[in-house]
Parts: C-alpha cells; sequence; structure tokens
C-alpha cells in the first residue's frame, strides 16, 4: 500500500467496519445489524468465489448458488441424520461443491459465450428441481436444521459473535486465498485464458484443464458459503438455489467491480443494504431496483471499484 | 541425409468443393529457414494452421523430429519445440509485455497448477522473459501494457513470445505484416540473426525480405506447390513467374 | 392405451408452447445477439392481459387477441426504450440489465393485479372432451392449443423461408455484418423481430393461462426450459428451436408420467417414490448434457462464430 487511493481508503473503512460491527452491535444493543450483516458477509463470500471465475476467469457461471444450496443441503443432510460435527459437514460440503463443480465444469466448458451462461444457469436450475423433488429432506419446503454445526467445543456457532467473527474469517482467508492464486503461475494462466484462448493454446497451455480446476475451486469457495447460510439460517430450501439468486451473485460482483479483489464484498453490502432499505420505504422495492440495474448497466461501468478509481484520477 | 526437422507428406484439406491444401509435401532440415510464398488465396494460411494445430487435414502427415503429430492439439504440439507467431497479432492484450512473454516461458517449464506463490516474482521466469524480450529489442517497454504497444513493436512482442518456449522450429506467419519500412528493415534484421539459432519456417508476401532471408523457398499455388528450391531456381521458374503475373493481373483487373 | 395417447399429446402440446416462447427467443439471440431474461415476463404478462381483457370484454377470445396485441406493443415500447441501448455490449450486461427487468415487471404486476394470482375461465365450448380416436376422448382446449401453435409454427416457417422480411432475418441471423451492407433499416428490422418475439411469447402465455393459474414469476421456470430448448436447438435456429421444443415437450411430460411405473420395476418401491420425481425433472438436462457433449454448438448452429 505504496500510494493512497480512493478505493483504498474505501475498503479499508469498510472492513474495518465489518471487524467492528458486533462491537457496536453490543454498544447499541442492536442485534438485527448482526444478523444482517452476518448473510452480506456469507453472501460476501459467495460473491467473491464467483468473482474468481467470472471476473479473472472469463466464465460468465449464471448457476452459482447451486453451491450454496449443495453446501448447505450437505450441512442439512447430515444433521437430519444425526452426524452434527461440523468436523463432517464441512468438509463434505466442500468435496459435494467439488464434484458438481468437476461434472457441470467438464460439461460447460465444452461450450463458449452465451451457451456458457445458459448451460451454467439450466444445470443450476436441474440442482434446484432435484432438490424440490428430496422428499426425505422436505423437498420444495426445505428442511430445519435444528443444530449448529458442532466443532467440539473449539467454537460455538450458536453464539452470534462468534459465528460472525467465523463468517467474517472465513471471508477473509478466501480472499487472502483468491488474491495468492490471481498472482500464482495458475491464476496467470487463467487470466490470460480470459483475455486470449487462441494465444495461450499456442504457447503451450491445454485451456480446458485450468479452466475447470478454477471452476471447481470456485465451487468450493461458494460450498463453504452455502454451509455457513444453513447454520446461519438454520434452514436450507431448494429456494437458495433458484435462479434468481444467481443473479443476485451475478450483480453484487458488477455492481462492486469485476475483477476486483474487495469488489464482490462491496457489492454485496450495497446490493443487500439497499435491498434492505429499498424494502422499508416501500412494499415494491423491486420496482425501484429493477431499473436500478438497468441503468447501473447501461452507465456505471467498472462497477463501484471503478468509480472509485475515476474518482482518485479525476 | 539426416531425418529432417518438419516433414509435412501429402497433406489435404477441402472445404466443401474445394481443395485448399492438396497434396502438400515439403521439408525443413534443421537449421534452415524455409519460407513458403504464394498469391493470395494460395493456401498459406489453411497449410500453417494444419502445422500449428488449429485445422486437422483430411489425409497426409506432419512430423517433427520424427515424430507424428499429424493429430496433437496445438498445446502439445508447443510442448514438442514447435512455436508460432499469428498474421494478425495475437497478444494478451490486457497484459504486460513481459508477462506477455513471461507465460510462454512459463508453459515452457512445465505444468503450471502452483496456486499459491507469486508468479511474477519467479526470477527464472522473468529472467527468461527480459532477456527474449532484449533478443528481439524491447527490453525497455517490458512493464508496458501490450495495449499501448505500437503495431510494430506487438509484432515484435509476438517474436519474443515465440522465443521464449525455446523452440526447435518457428513458424512465423507474416511476421511482416503492416510494418513500415524502417521497422521491416529492422525485422529483417532481427531474422537474419534468429536464423542462427533455430529453424524458421517463414510465410511472407515482402518478397525482397523472402529472397534475402531463405535457404529454401517452396511456392504455393491454388493449395499446390508449383515449385521449391533456394531463391535463385524459384526466381529462374517461369511457372512461379506466371503465377504472380497471373496473380499481378487479377489485381489490376479488380482496381 | 388411452393414457399413453393421451400423454403423447399433453407432451406435444407443452413442446408447441415451448416452442412459441423459445423461438423469439432465439431470433433475438442470433439477430441481435442479445440475451433476454425478460422473455418470460412477457409470457407472464400475456397471460395477465388475457385474464384481465377477457373479464372486461366478457369475452375469451376477444380478450386474447387485444392481449396478443398488447404484448406486441409492449415488446416494442421495451426494444425502443430499454434494450435498444443493450445492442452491441457484452452479454454479461444484457444478464444483468434484463434480470433488473424481471424484478420491474414481477413487481410492477404485484402493484397492478395484487400478490394473489388470477384465473382466466374457458368458455362453455372449449371445455367439452372431443374424441379424436374410437373411444378416446381429449380436452378441446387443449386440442385448440395445437392447432393454434402448429399454425403458428407453420406461419413462421413460410414467413422466415419464404418472405423477403424473413430472408433478412435469415441473413441477419447468420451474419450480421451483412443485413447492415445490405443498406437495410436495422432499427426497424430489430424493433419488428423483438415485437414479433415478444407477441409469441404473450400467445404461449395467454394460451397457457386457462390450464394454469395466472400468477407472479410464472414465465421464469418456462423460461430456463426455453433456454435449455434454444441451446440444444443452436443459437438463431428455428427448425432448431422447433424440434428441441418438441423433443423436451415429449420427454418432460412422458418422462413425468411413466418414469415412476418404469423405476418400480426395477426398484423397491419405496426408492422409486422418492427416485423418480428427482429424476424425472433431472431428465431434459441429461438431454441437453449428452446433446453438449456431441454437439456443443447445437442441433443446428445457425452461424459459426
Amino acid at each position: 500500500m505504496k500510494t493512497f487511493t480512493v478505493s483504498k481508503a474505501v475498503t479499508a473503512l469498510m472492513l474495518a467496519g465489518l471487524v467492528l460491527l458486533p462491537l457496536y452491535s453490543q454498544l447499541s444493543g442492536n442485534i438485527f445489524i448482526l444478523t444482517l450483516f452476518t448473510r452480506v458477509i456469507i453472501l460476501a463470500l459467495a460473491a467473491a468465489s464467483l468473482n474468481l471465475i467470472m471476473g479473472f476467469g472469463g466464465m460468465m457461471s449464471f448457476g452459482h448458488a447451486a453451491y450454496l444450496g449443495i453446501g448447505g443441503y450437505a450441512v442439512g443432510m447430515l444433521a437430519q441424520e444425526g452426524v452434527g460435527s461440523g468436523f463432517i459437514q464441512f468438509p463434505v460440503a466442500l468435496a459435494a461443491s467439488a464434484i458438481y463443480g468437476l461434472v457441470i465444469g467438464a460439461l460447460s466448458l465444452r461450450t463458449r459465450g452465451v451457451y456458457f451462461i445458459m448451460i451454467t444457469l439450466a444445470f443450476a436450475q436441474m440442482a434446484y428441481y432435484v432438490a424440490s423433488g428430496l422428499a426425505r429432506y422436505g423437498g420444495d419446503d426445505g428442511l430445519t436444521v435444528y443444530k449448529r454445526s458442532d466443532f467440539s467445543g473449539l467454537i460455538n456457532l450458536s453464539n452470534r459473535t462468534q459465528f460472525y467473527y467465523l463468517c467474517l474469517g472465513c471471508l477473509f482467508a478466501v480472499i487472502v486465498l483468491i488474491w495468492r492464486i490471481v498472482n500464482s503461475r495458475f491464476g496467470l494462466v487463467v487470466q490470460g485464458l480470459r483475455s486470449n484462448e487462441q494465444r495461450m493454446q499456442a504457447i503451450g497451455f491445454p485451456a480446458k484443464r485450468y479452466q475447470l480446476v478454477c471452476f471447481v475451486i470456485s465451487g468450493m469457495m461458494c460450498g463453504l458459503a452455502g454451509a455457513l447460510l444453513a447454520n446461519n439460517t438454520d434452514f436450507i430450501s431448494p429456494a437458495v438455489m433458484y435462479w434468481t439468486r444467481s443473479g443476485d451473485l451475478m450483480v453484487m460482483v458488477i455492481l462492486g467491480g469485476m475483477g476486483t479483489l474487495f469488489g464482490p464484498v462491496m457489492g454485496a453490502v450495497v446490493y443487500l443494504l439497499l435491498e434492505e432499505f429499498l424494502s422499508q420505504l416501500t412494499e415494491y422495492w423491486a420496482l425501484i431496483m429493477g431499473p436500478l440495474l438497468l441503468l447501473i448497466v447501461l452507465f456505471g461501468r467498472g462497477g463501484i471499484m471503478g468509480l472509485l478509481g475515476r474518482l482518485n484520477r479525476g | 541425409m539426416a531425418e529432417p526437422l518438419l516433414r509435412v507428406e501429402k497433406l489435404v484439406r477441402r472445404f466443401g468443393g474445394i481443395v485448399a491444401t492438396d497434396n502438400v509435401s515439403l521439408d525443413v532440415a534443421s537449421g534452415e529457414l524455409h519460407a513458403i510464398i504464394g498469391p493470395n488465396g494460395a493456401g498459406k494460411t489453411t497449410l500453417i494452421s494444419q502445422l500449428t494445430g488449429h485445422l486437422e487435414p483430411h489425409s497426409g502427415s506432419v512430423s517433427l523430429g520424427g515424430r507424428d503429430i499429424t493429430y496433437l492439439p496445438a498445446y502439445r504440439r508447443c510442448a514438442l519445440g514447435l512455436a508460432r507467431s499469428f498474421q494478425i497479432t495475437s497478444l494478451l492484450l490486457d497484459f504486460t509485455a513481459a508477462d506477455n512473454v513471461a507465460l510462454a516461458a512459463q508453459a515452457h517449464a512445465g505444468h503450471s497448477f502452483r496456486f499459491f506463490a507469486d508468479a511474477r516474482k519467479e526470477k527464472g521466469l522473468r529472467d527468461a522473459a527480459h532477456a527474449a524480450l532484449d533478443r528481439v529489442g524491447l527490453l525497455h517497454r517490458a512493464d508496458v501494457l501490450v495495449s499501448r504497444l505500437s503495431h510494430g513493436e506487438r509484432r515484435q512482442i509476438e517474436l519474443a513470445v515465440a522465443l521464449a518456449s525455446k523452440p526447435k522450429l518457428l513458424l512465423l506467419d507474416e511476421p511482416m505484416a503492416g510494418l513500415g519500412v524502417t521497422e521491416s528493415q529492422g525485422m529483417v534484421k532481427l531474422l537474419q540473426e534468429l536464423r542462427k539459432e533455430v529453424s524458421i519456417v517463414l510465410v511472407e508476401h515482402d518478397m525482397p525480405a523472402v529472397f534475402a532471408l531463405a535457404d529454401r523457398i517452396s511456392v504455393l499455388v491454388y493449395g499446390r506447390v508449383i515449385a521449391s528450391g533456394d531463391p535463385a531456381a524459384i526466381r529462374a521458374n517461369e511457372d512461379v513467374k506466371r503465377a504472380y503475373l497471373g496473380e499481378a493481373h487479377v489485381v489490376t483487373h479488380h482496381v | 392405451m388411452l393414457l399413453v395417447v393421451e400423454q403423447f399429446l399433453n407432451g406435444l402440446q407443452f413442446g408447441l408452447l415451448l416452442f412459441l416462447l423459445a423461438a423469439g427467443l432465439t431470433l433475438v439471440f442470433g439477430i441481435m445477439d442479445l440475451v433476454n431474461l425478460a422473455h418470460g415476463s412477457l409470457y407472464m404478462m400475456g397471460a395477465y392481459f388475457a385474464a384481465t381483457f377477457a373479464a372486461w370484454t366478457g369475452s375469451f377470445l376477444l380478450g386474447a387477441l387485444l392481449a396478443l396485441g398488447a404484448t406486441l406493443v409492449l415488446g416494442i415500447v421495451l426494444e425502443m426504450s430499454a434494450l435498444r441501448h443493450l445492442y452491441g455490449r457484452d452479454h454479461l450486461d444484457h444478464v444483468l440489465a434484463t434480470f433488473g427487468l424481471i424484478l420491474f415487471f414481477n413487481e410492477a404486476v404485484r402493484l397492478i393485479w395484487g400478490p394473489a394470482g388470477l384465473a382466466l375461465p374457458l368458455p362453455v365450448w372449449l371445455t367439452v372432451p372431443v374424441p379424436i380416436l374410437p373411444g378416446i376422448h381429449y380436452p378441446a382446449y387443449r386440442l385448440a392449443i395445437i392447432v393454434v401453435a402448429l399454425m403458428v409454427a407453420l406461419l413462421l416457417y413460410l414467413g422466415v423461408m419464404r418472405t423477403r422480411i424473413g430472408m433478412l432475418i435469415r441473413a441477419g441471423a447468420s451474419n450480421r455484418e451483412m443485413i447492415g451492407a445490405l443498406g437495410i433499416n436495422i432499427k426497424l428490422l430489430y424493433t419488428l423481430v423483438f415485437g414479433l418475439g415478444a407477441a409469441l411469447a404473450g400467445l404461449a402465455g395467454l394460451m397457457q393461462a386457462p390450464i394454469l393459474t395466472v400468477q407472479i414469476g410464472m414465465g421464469e421456470n418456462i423460461l430456463i426450459l426455453a433456454f435449455v430448448i434454444v441451446v440444444i436447438g443452436g443459437i438463431g435456429s428455428i427448425r432448431g428451436a422447433f424440434i428441441a421444443a418438441i423433443s423436451v415437450g415429449m420427454i418432460d411430460t412422458l418422462g413425468r408420467a411413466f418414469l415412476p411405473n418404469l423405476l418400480r420395476q426395477v426398484l423397491s418401491s419405496a426408492a422409486a417414490s422418492t427416485a423418480a420425481p428427482a429424476l424425472s425433472s433431472m431428465l431434459i438436462y441429461l438431454v441437453m448434457a449428452i446433446v453438449l457433449v456431441v454437439r456443443p454448438e447445437g442441433l443446428f448452429p445457425a452461424n459459426r462464430r
């Protein structure tokens, strides 16, 4: 951090705010804000994972919410079957996400462009219907998670503050991981493929292999978000996989700034707070949100991070 | 005679009813600079695409260093020592010149499933990139985004990228395309240097450059090799004269 | 036997409805290169318009005709006010902007018509069962859907294959620069194509309305199916959309009807009743996966880019 820029300052401010939030909640007695921000952080984690493939990898997946469901159902189903240990639930959530990502990615990456967008969307919708068909696990109505993941005393997920910091810790860990990946050999290859696949093939990189691995890593990160989400809501239902949820994640990424490290976090915070604010303002908040998205697309290139960057230069 | 570095045998590629590559055979010896010339639409690009693995032939074979590579994908050929430049500059525009070249070096250095260490701080890769950039005289532009470089500079980066994978054979698809006179002269000079180190297949329209550089020239017309030999022989060849006269005729006709 | 014929016709009817939806989608994709998620909203609007106009006029047919016109106008207004500005932009921009439009439409419908669904009652003459084979009856309305959709498909085919405008559309689907080079008023052509797509979606929606309830979000699930069809058929291909739509309609309907029984023969009854609903809803996606493995560009790729 040699030079001061507006975007760095805003990012630092936001992160500090996230770290200190439980303190504020405690002092003001506002419990709601802690619950709200736990959700924000979990979805920021999901958005950050989507940004890895979308922003850095150029893979426009419209089915990312599927992993939220897979991670969530891994926790919910295991809990229902009497396996309450987080040391089992979370690895299973990651493994299931990896397997789904591997299969769906291998198929979807055969296509490109609009086809890729639609294929990932369709497969996620398939996952949604499969979950709706799981009669044993609540089907359409979903599944209540009666007991949060048990980490044998290491951390208590039922404690609001501890759970908040667990989610925040996961978010930071994932962002650090993405930062390392993006600058690694692997990350450069993936970004090179986004930029010019033909060139990368010509200098000797088998494109699909790298893209698939990136797709799987991103899916596992989002699966983690799903496992946290199920714990946060004590409930999992097919609705978290519905395609509009995938759309929400995309909006967060783009709103914040694709291909930037903290953009998705910023996007998640702004999007969810805006939703919260508008829904308090009017029952028909989507009437404003919808056209707002249209305007952002038409005039807001580069998202919030892009905007902050311009502020700095201007 | 020893096994040639590149051997192309009876290559055939059709597009619908058109035979774009018609029983093309040619070989490139180690250390040779072999130029392929021909009028527009002679099938040069189609031939190159089959050598690089972007297009599969309908019959015939391509072998590199005695190994059959006819149906290998592009990235495998590269690993075997075949590097190429593109006719229309094809680089990673949002990467710096050094990053472009370093990626080629990285590809050459084995797989890239390394997720944690900062690749831009790997000395080996950076050194290789800088050496290749230095080779084409662009070291001072190493940290500039390719999108900010001039056309001529990008042509040189193309070459540096190809060099960085330490190829046995360099396939240059019109390296002079779109260059000004001085830039072209610089490129010829550079190729004259490079040919001492690596075998080259050169596809080019710039005839003075071709005749100045080539050990051997193959002339492609309507997908067929109509003549192959050293520059003097090609200059004297009647078929070649007719083919080029024909093209000149057509061109004036169009204008 | 009775069941098989009935399910077969149901599948055909569903497939034809899907075709109406997918045809507009694939044309807009192929010609304007626009990913329009809000296509499902137009389907929903068709249904809401029909229910409203039918209630006003007291006539089902009149209501349907008015609704058709209304979706056409809505489509044209939508294109001219918003979507026109998205041509040539990144696909991601399309996805986002039209995602915003879906939010808007859903909310607007909730504001205007309320959160509860509407019903579109059929006139009596369309509710009677019609004998189609000796001893086999089929609801007249479903039969009417099949006839109308087939006629529209035929008209569309003739229109695209035989008329001047159709030629332009086909030219546009395979090579966008070309129609510009021909000096055609592209803006107008685009608006017309979008309006046509909107009207087709509206037609699908209003015809489906009496069978299902008219409700918010009704266009979203079926939109995904339309996407699957476009992917299977190949972007920009009407013929591909038709074949894929009929196949998807059939596979989905027949799968849901007969898969449980088939599974029961190989699995235990309990296992079969658990697996059947999940499996039958997966069926078309599996088909899509297989098509993609064999032909990544769909069955009939109209443009090679």
